[in-house]
């Protein structure tokens, strides 16, 4: 062990402000993590009352308004308030800058005031819950979003002031990365994890800023009628959603590539081999984060706009497919011979490559303009979206919590119970959303809260996954919380890996480094390293 | 407020200029989606966005137009004093670009009340009665000046803050980058102004 005390550790002063107020990375890593996840469970509870709606046919548990208003508030919480930020703030913030040998991010004063803008725009985001919440879908449609008499003016405020928060945590991590990297540590030697998180904070810094201004022209024409997306004022809801998406497609990119820079991480260390195709996964991330920013048009195919853009848009949307199979053919090949210790995090990247490669090929059968017609806005597109964001991005975050977690808090969670909680979410999330393939093929639109008798078997289905799912998240978090508690300690580097953040205590301590190391090797050379875990 | 980090906190002279650089950014592509649609928009009302563009004030819009980039000057010189080790000038300049950013905004202010008396401002009846595209042009007219002018009294707040930071020595010729960062801010106002001015005022 080190004399260097753990950032766990009260330092002088208030407990709680020596958290609210620390520019230490890893204790705002924290932060980020205790505020997401609150959310994420209020997210959890309104889709799962949605889903218990739609149980028996007609009024169960509420009303259409009701119902309107959740699908709402759950986009929103789960899309601006959990997946988007989630593996970024937590694990970016914690592991990014001890993973390049650095003792903070570039900008730490800069990072606290991220947090406190995220936490401002998440209390505006539920005050809308109290006053009136918006009905409008979690994309606000014009010209709808200009008309309904919900709050919809404070909901897009809270997602403007949540977007600030992203762009400023994104000038951060780029500039940690291109100032702070340790010697030695050279482009070609950072972890995956970081060239993801790079190609995400550059996602933000460049996509975040039109989402906005297009919310503060929705606020504009609802308070001022300045007339720019209001037909009725001779302007073009098609220009609202134009712009919407071109933030909102690559923010797919945002949520989906930290997680595979998580499962990028994971995999070397338990086949012991070093990464197959180095280059290939780190320029790939990049190449997501160019092409899936000219994909946004394949959200629009049934809007009326020009058949060439929806030919343009659909060829993009096919072309976006190989950098992500490049990366899964590199997961799998990394595996091919090596010599592989199947333990708690590989079985999350197991149920990670099955889930991802399900949404990404579902995707490229939306990506089709003839088969988008007639899926379009079917239950299709909402099992093929939960696929990627929840099946693929979440469970990438879940990965790293079990990887990460002994490094983190500086205990070991029960592993064969962790293993368990994901068999049960992993079948809950299948019974949950395969369903809505079947469902969205025949033609069951989405955001109703009432269907046709045909439909009704699969939606029961669909809704008892949703039980078994929740079951699953609460196994999985109850026993990391227990872990926390009372685990046994953990050791330096339980699972034998190679990257910077192994090879100082766990927890870490509070400059993470006493000397600033000197690279030597790349961060899946595995001969000096060795598993200290049974 | 921090213990430990503080100690330690480096300073990065390049690294602080790379992310005031990121942030400009950012600011340009806040701005580059309103004028996306103008331009889109004047494609499609041709003919009401140039009538339109003819009823602004085009000796006021380049008054304006001189005085920003005056302003720009004086932050310039303002820069280049402190690194030099003038403060008292340094100040001075401070003072002028403040004073010149104040004047913009009273032009501005003057100019929205003589478009207000004559009933022009979004969601009113005499625009609503007019052509479609009239009611655009002005809609983006007063979105886009308006967000111009929030940044405008940003720098403003900014270049007052760095005033007393000088003044205090926080800010010095050793440790000047938060002025220079100021300075780009102040400079990106400019630009965009260089924008709007023409999009709005001069292509007739």
């Amino acid at each position: 062990m080190s004399i260097q005390e753990s950032y766990l550790e009260a330092g002088p002063g208030s407990r709680l402000f020596s958290w609210i107020f620390s520019t230490d990375h890893k204790r705002i890593g924290l932060l980020y993590l205790m505020v997401i996840m609150s959310l994420f469970f209020a997210g959890v509870a309104l889709g799962f009352l949605m889903r218990l709606e739609l149980i028996s046919r007609g009024p169960t548990i509420m009303e259409a308004q009701t119902y309107n208003s959740l699908f709402t508030l759950h986009g929103v919480i789960m899309i601006f308030l959990f997946i988007i930020p989630v593996t970024t703030s937590v694990f970016g913030n914690f592991m990014l800058p001890i993973m390049i040998g650095a003792r903070d991010v570039a900008f730490p004063r800069l990072n606290l005031l991220s947090w406190w803008i995220f936490v401002a725009g998440a209390a505006l985001a539920l005050a809308t819950l109290a006053l009136g919440p918006a009905d409008t879908g979690w994309t606000f449609y014009a010209p709808y979003s200009l008309r309904t008499g919900q709050y919809v003016s404070l909901a897009v405020f809270a997602v403007f002031v949540l977007g600030l928060s992203s762009i400023l945590t994104g000038i951060n991590m780029i500039t940690t990365v291109h100032r702070l990297r340790a010697p030695g540590m050279t482009w070609h030697r950072l972890p995956l994890f970081v060239w993801a998180v790079y190609a995400t904070a550059w996602i933000l810094v460049i996509a975040t800023p039109i989402l906005g201004v297009n919310l503060l022209m929705v606020m504009a024409e609802r308070f001022f009628h300045i007339g720019v997306f209001d037909p009725a004022l001779g302007g073009d809801p098609i220009l609202y959603q134009h712009l919407f998406w071109i933030y909102s497609h690559p923010a797919v990119y945002v949520m989906i590539l930290p997680s595979l820079g998580v499962i990028a991480e994971i995999i070397p260390v338990f086949s012991r081999k070093i990464i197959f195709g180095y280059k290939a996964v780190a320029y790939s991330s990049i190449g997501i984060a160019a092409v899936g920013s000219l994909v946004w048009g394949h959200h629009m195919f049934v809007s009326g706009y020009s058949y060439t853009a929806g030919v343009i848009f659909s060829l993009f949307t096919f072309l976006v497919a190989i950098p992500s199979a490049v990366k899964v053919y590199n997961f799998v090949g990394t595996m091919y011979r090596g010599s592989i210790v199947v333990d708690t995090p590989f079985y999350f990247v197991l149920a990670f490559i099955y889930m991802f490669a399900i949404g990404g090929l579902t995707g490229v059968i939306l990506g089709a303009l003839s088969i988008n017609i007639h899926l379009h806005d079917t239950y299709f597109v909402v099992a093929h979206f939960h696929y990627i964001k929840f099946g693929a991005a979440a469970l990438g975050f879940f990965a790293a919590l079990h990887y990460w977690f002994p490094k983190v808090f500086g205990r070991m969670y029960n592993r064969g119970f962790a293993n368990l909680s994901l068999l049960v979410f992993f079948i809950g999330f299948n019974l949950l959303f395969m369903p809505m393939f079947v469902l969205g093929y025949e033609g069951m639109p989405r955001r109703y809260f009432d269907y046709l008798p045909q439909y009704a078997s699969l939606q029961v289905l669909s809704v008892v996954g949703s039980w078994v799912l929740v079951l699953g998240l609460v196994m999985m978090f109850g026993n990391l919380i227990k872990g926390l508690l009372s685990g046994k300690p953990a050791p330096q580097n339980p699972w034998g890996a190679a990257t910077l953040e192994w090879q100082i205590p766990s927890p870490p301590p509070r400059e993470n480094f006493r000397e600033i190391p000197e690279v030597q090797h790349s961060p899946y050379h595995f001969e000096n390293v060795r598993r200290e875990l049974d | 407020m921090s213990e430990g980090m503080e100690r330690t906190a480096h300073r990065d002279y390049t690294g602080a200029k790379i992310g005031m650089w990121l942030f400009l950014f950012t600011e340009f592509f806040l701005f580059f989606a309103p004028v996306l649609l103008y331009t889109i928009y004047r494609f499609r009302y041709h003919e009401a966005f140039v009538a339109s563009s003819h009823e602004l004030d085009l000796a006021t819009g380049s008054i304006n137009t001189a005085i920003l980039l005056t302003s720009s000057l004086t932050m310039a010189v303002a820069v280049s004093a402190l690194q030099r080790e003038r403060a008292r000038l340094c100040l001075w300049m401070l003072g002028l670009t403040f004073a010149l950013g104040a004047v913009f905004l009273a032009n501005k202010y003057f100019e929205w009340a003589a478009k207000f008396s004559h009933g022009i401002y979004p969601g009113s009846d005499a625009l609503a009665g007019g052509p479609p595209g009239q009611g655009i042009f002005y809609g983006l007219y007063f979105f886009l000046t308006g967000l111009h002018g929030l940044h405008v009294l940003a720098g403003m707040t900014l270049i007052g803050v760095m005033a007393v930071m000088v003044h205090k020595k926080r800010v010095s010729a050793a440790d000047h980058v938060r002025l220079e960062n100021t300075g780009l801010y102040w400079h990106l106002v400019d630009i965009v102004w260089i924008y709007l001015f023409p999009i709005f005022y001069l292509v007739r």
